[in-house]
């Protein structure tokens, strides 16, 4: 292994690392401002210009809380718990293109070629940091959380698993730098205009593709726990479930996992379906390190926008039900996604 | 139930009929019909003088026939022949076929006109004035008066903030001439102090001359006063009525056992009440055992249990000082003993008293007499309030306080090596402080430090009457139940939890949760509490033996011995 | 009596519930939108911005003793609203008004009157049921304090804020 990879993948590591968590302390603050000017308020305001530096003194304010570790949890796990929610949502955006290349530098992490089953294989870890939260809090409510919170990961990762096979079915390969290569050739699978544009088979595959991206993005919902689908955390009956016992800055690495996840999830969406780094009329960086940069910038403004959609959905929508949620799950979602890539592949076969 | 040679008379109150016994007043037959006839002069322990007015009815005697029967109704009943005129219900004894109408419209317009009467002078201070809220004016003016005064002249001015006594301070506008006090204090306390003087709308209640309301009964002007002319220059502007917690209780100022009502807002006693008890009391109390609460609020107050430690009294915790003052008496044997119980503990910590001199083998236990000068109207000469219950329960056959000259010599001479002082000062019988200084063991379970708690080795803080439960027997031989008002200063505890903790340590049993259970422990011993518990005493108590079992120590102005002290008001209250 | 409400039958277009959702987003991005572009009116901004001015006269803030134009302390501790106040916050110690003193006819004085500002909830009940027309709410609501002690309004404190009440009641003056 040459030292030149491994400079270059810690330099990325480390630059990516550091824009995750900022953004994450920023979405923590844009959902505060999005969330008022929904519900006609201002939001934050007075920490610094248009209250940009609230994130770093509530960072400050959680860093100086009391840790206060109750009595009968059991401390390993309740310990263990929160950082086990962070971690799996920010290994998972290793093996994101976030870019085309800088500097002759692929942008992304790690490019695996089982890229998408390396996702969710990381991503459901993340139901651990919850359960056991849960769990060693040795209480009520937290203990529910973390039940609700297994039933639905585990009911949801079935449609998130199904609704991307349609994909993989066009592109033919596990790898997520192809998926981005895919749709800079053919289109983005949600909104396919360039390449073949006389070609109807393709427009025909993009109703099976937008089906896809639906059931895939409400999965990602719940697989994040954001409402409609926050029912582990659901403040008003469980007096915010799972992580009820924590505070300080436990508290807050569940706050990160929340978000870091909302990110990551908004960041495979992109990749999957709006064509990761790729805009129309923008070259890659193989034409020079601004357009590596600006390939950079328009993936991550596609994943702000995806994000604001979240905040936008999370201040409209009630919650479900239990019932509705699982109801949900099993017997529509699971059942769309089954029909969906027997839909694909009907159509793939007529088409070659 | 009335007695059966009584003859009962059919009366007819508010349409119904019912039968009263003989020389019933008639505003009493209509109170126990459940017609209440408001009233102001009248108090049933006093004489009727009729002169408020208030209580106006309209009666009624049967329609006598030609053959001077009574004509019978269509309900086999007598009619009644009114009277066109209202009668005071008062005054009036109930008489056969009697009908009464208590709510008539005749009756509303005259209570409706003798309110009228009685508000015109009266001065609107009710935000002052400390009846309020137990104030019959109040009462009967939302119940049976206007809402508006017609009133447009002056009110006639009179004597304010009036001393009548010591006790007493008169505000004579508030005043509405009921003479309910002018008749206590003739015919119950015997002291013809206050009168009427001046006419018409210048009457106004003064001292005869030369003289002032200074007898032991004066407080009870006040109780009866159905307005606020007469206020308590003690509890006068100190808390409202309506802020009172009332605990039934009794006193235990004496051996009569008066049956009072402590009145507390917040842990802090602000008065005393009678309470009506017909074999004790009737409604009456002395201001003497009224007043006497102070000493519960006092800066000398033991707030916590001490132990002698390199000669100077330290701090302990409780059962650090249990078990220490269990571990001194151990030391020695029972004739090295001496236990001082006092008259005024409960008959539950007498109980345990006993169980502790069996425990210790000690041969010389007593209680210390306290005498004074009694009356003839409700103050005893023995007071100790439970000088019989002592006498029962320690079966102090030769009379209280003869073994202390023996426990003094004994103590005086070195004999004595340990000394448990139950809320009594052995100075007062002849111990002398030196030799109170010297002894190995000298427990004091007290709740005021005095000169003796300054010389103890261990010291004991306890509770006032007005701080615990329990029972005592009083002069009569009545069993009667202290209730707790407030709750004990600082750690002071109840007595009885230290004595049956004292008890443990020694090696006594641990059986005893509640105060309940001592008293039953003590029912199955004492023959005259046999079958009784705390709850069966009642709030009237119960007559368990005769009052000559234990007759009271007579008066003796030589050995009169009263911590007057004690009843004095702190200063800064 | 139980009340069965019956449910809605849903036509196909309800029961996939996605026009409503989208309904419902669009709603709630107009009010993103009009805040965003600044056509909303939004809330004051208190430090900067107060009601002082506009407060109205029925407004309950801080309550408060008065004086007369005689410059009396018009309480006369019958400690009513220390009975009716629902969260217990006001306590006074009565005392008797000295002989001597110009008001003595009043005879009863507080000696202590502390509101714990704590409590409070400006119901306004002291007032209403004050029968001697001495305390009033008035229009302080900005009350902070950096302890719990602080927080506690004495007697003098109350004056502070009551100041002089005109056109009340002077009971007290006529003759009785």
């Amino acid at each position: 292994m040459d030292s030149f990879l491994i400079i270059t993948s810690l330099l990325k590591i480390v630059a990516i690392l550091f824009l995750i968590l900022s953004m994450v302390s920023y979405a923590v603050y844009a959902e505060r401002r999005v969330s008022a000017f929904i519900q006609d308020r201002l939001g934050p305001n007075r920490v610094g210009p248009a209250g940009l530096f609230q994130p770093i003194a509530d960072m400050f304010k959680l860093l100086l809380k009391e840790d206060f570790t109750p009595r009968n949890v059991n401390t390993f796990y309740y310990w263990l718990a929160p950082c086990l929610a962070v971690m799996p949502a920010i290994i998972t955006i290793a093996v994101v293109p976030f870019g085309s290349t800088l500097f002759g530098v692929p942008m992304v992490i790690a490019d695996v070629n089982v890229g998408i089953l390396f996702v969710f294989a990381i991503a459901s870890l993340g139901v651990y940091g919850i359960v056991l939260a849960g769990w060693a809090s040795n209480s009520k409510y937290p203990f529910l959380g973390g039940i609700r919170s297994s039933s639905q990961m585990i009911s949801y990762e079935l449609s998130l698993g199904l609704a991307v096979i349609p994909i993989f079915l066009l592109v033919g390969n596990l790898r997520l730098t192809s998926v981005v290569r895919y749709q800079i050739e053919h289109g983005w699978f949600i909104a396919p205009f360039i390449g073949d544009w006389t070609n109807p088979w393709k427009w025909l595959l993009t109703i099976p593709m937008i089906i896809s991206f639906i059931v895939f993005a409400i999965a990602i919902f719940a697989e994040t726990n954001r409402l409609p689908f926050d029912l582990p955390e659901a403040e008003q009956e469980l007096a915010g479930g799972y992580n009820t016992e924590y505070s300080s800055m436990k508290f807050a690495l569940f706050f990160l996992g929340e978000y870091a996840a909302m990110i990551t999830g908004s960041a495979i969406m992109v990749t999957l379906f709006f064509g990761g780094w790729h805009f129309p009329g923008i070259p890659d960086g193989s034409r020079g390190w601004v357009f590596g940069l600006i390939n950079i910038a328009v993936f991550f403004a596609k994943v702000a926008a995806l994000i604001f959609v979240f905040m936008w959905v999370r201040w409209t929508l009630p919650r479900f039900r239990y019932d509705q949620l699982m109801r949900l799950g099993w017997l529509f979602f699971f059942e769309i996604a089954l029909v969906n890539i027997f839909i694909v592949a009907a159509i793939l076969s007529l088409a070659h | 139930m009335p007695d059966p040679v009584t003859p009962m008379f059919n009366v007819q109150i508010d349409g119904v009929w019912h039968q009263f016994p003989k020389g019933t007043r008639v505003i009493e037959a209509c109170e126990q019909a459940g017609s209440y006839v408001p009233r102001y002069c009248y108090h049933k322990k006093l004489s009727s003088p009729g002169n408020c007015r208030m209580c106006l009815i309209e009666m009624g005697f049967p329609k006598l026939g030609p053959d001077r029967k009574p004509e019978l109704g269509a309900d086999g009943k007598p009619i009644i022949n009114w009277m066109p005129r209202p009668q005071i219900s008062c005054a009036q004894d109930v008489a056969e076929g009697m009908g009464v109408r208590t709510n008539s419209a005749l009756v509303k317009e005259c209570q409706r006109g003798v309110m009228e009467f009685l508000l015109i002078n009266h001065p609107l201070d009710c935000p002052i004035c400390d009846q309020a809220g137990e104030c019959r004016l109040q009462e009967f003016s939302v119940d049976y008066g206007d809402s508006k005064s017609r009133f447009l002249e002056n009110k006639v001015k009179k004597p304010k903030n009036v001393v009548l006594g010591p006790r007493v301070t008169l505000d004579d506008e508030r005043c509405i001439l009921c003479s309910r006090c002018i008749r206590f204090c003739h015919e119950i306390a015997h002291d013809d102090v206050l009168g009427f003087v001046d006419r018409g709308s210048y009457t106004v209640l003064t001292a005869h001359p030369g003289k002032r309301l200074e007898n032991n009964y004066s407080l009870n002007t006040v109780d009866i006063c159905p307005v606020g002319a007469l206020t308590s220059t003690d509890f006068r502007f100190k808390m409202r009525v309506w802020f009172l917690k009332e605990t039934k209780s009794i006193c235990t100022s004496c051996a009569t056992g008066c049956n009072t009502i402590i009145g507390t807002r917040e842990d802090v006693i602000y008065r005393q009440t009678p309470r009506e008890n017909d074999a004790v009391n009737s409604c009456w109390m002395c201001d003497y055992g009224r007043l006497n609460f102070y000493y519960l609020q006092s800066e000398r107050r033991l707030l916590e249990p001490q132990i002698r430690s390199e000669g100077k009294l330290v701090a302990a915790h409780w059962p650090i000082a249990i078990a220490q003052a269990a571990l001194q008496l151990k030391q020695f044997s029972g004739p090295e003993i001496a236990i001082v119980a006092s008259g005024r503990m409960t008959n539950e910590e007498l109980w345990l008293t006993l169980q502790l001199v069996k425990i210790l083998g000690v041969e010389l236990i007593d209680i210390v007499p306290r005498i004074g000068a009694g009356d003839d109207i409700l103050l005893s000469t023995d007071r100790n309030p439970n000088t019989n219950g002592a006498h029962l329960i320690l079966h102090l056959d030769s009379g209280p306080g003869a073994s202390l000259p023996a426990i003094a010599e004994a103590v005086n001479s070195g004999r004595l090596k340990a000394l448990l002082a139950l809320g009594e000062n052995p100075i007062r019988f002849g111990v002398t402080p030196e030799k109170l200084a010297n002894l190995p063991a000298f427990v004091v379970l007290d709740i005021l430090s005095n000169a003796a708690t300054e010389h103890a080795t261990i010291v004991l803080p306890a509770c006032g009457f007005a701080e615990k439960r329990g029972s005592t027997v009083n002069g009569d031989g009545r069993l009667q139940r202290l209730n707790r008002a407030v709750r004990a200063p600082g750690e002071a505890r109840d007595d009885w939890e230290i004595l049956r903790d004292l008890l443990q340590a020694l090696g006594g049993t641990d059986s005893l949760y509640s105060i309940e259970d001592v008293f039953r422990q003590m029912a199955e011993a004492v023959p005259q509490f046999a079958g009784l518990s705390l709850s069966k005493i009642g709030d009237l108590g119960i007559h368990v033996m005769e009052a000559d079992e234990c007759p009271p120590p007579p008066f003796d102005p030589e050995a009169a011995d009263i911590e007057e002290a004690e009843a004095k008001r702190p200063p800064g209250r | 009596m139980s009340v069965t409400v019956p449910r809605p039958k849903l036509n196909w277009r309800e029961r996939l519930y996605l026009p409503a959702i989208v309904a419902g987003l669009a709603i709630t991005f107009k009010h993103f939108k009009n805040m965003l572009l600044g056509r909303t009116k939004v809330t004051m901004q208190y430090p900067e911005q107060k009601w002082d001015s506009s407060l109205p006269d029925y407004y309950r803030g801080a309550p408060a003793l008065v004086r007369d134009e005689d410059g009396r302390v018009r309480c006369v501790a019958c400690q009513l609203c220390e009975f009716i106040c629902p969260p217990r916050a006001i306590k006074i110690i009565p005392d008797e008004i000295p002989s001597n003193d110009r008001f003595a006819k009043v005879e009863k004085y507080p000696e202590e009157f502390d509101i714990d500002m704590i409590r409070c909830i400006f119901c306004g009940m002291c007032e209403e049921v004050c029968p001697e027309q001495a305390i009033f709410l008035r229009k302080d609501y900005a009350i902070t304090g950096f302890t719990r002690a602080e927080m506690v309004h004495h007697k003098e404190k109350l004056l502070e804020i009551g100041g002089v009440m005109h056109g009340v009641v002077l009971k007290w003056n006529e003759k009785k």
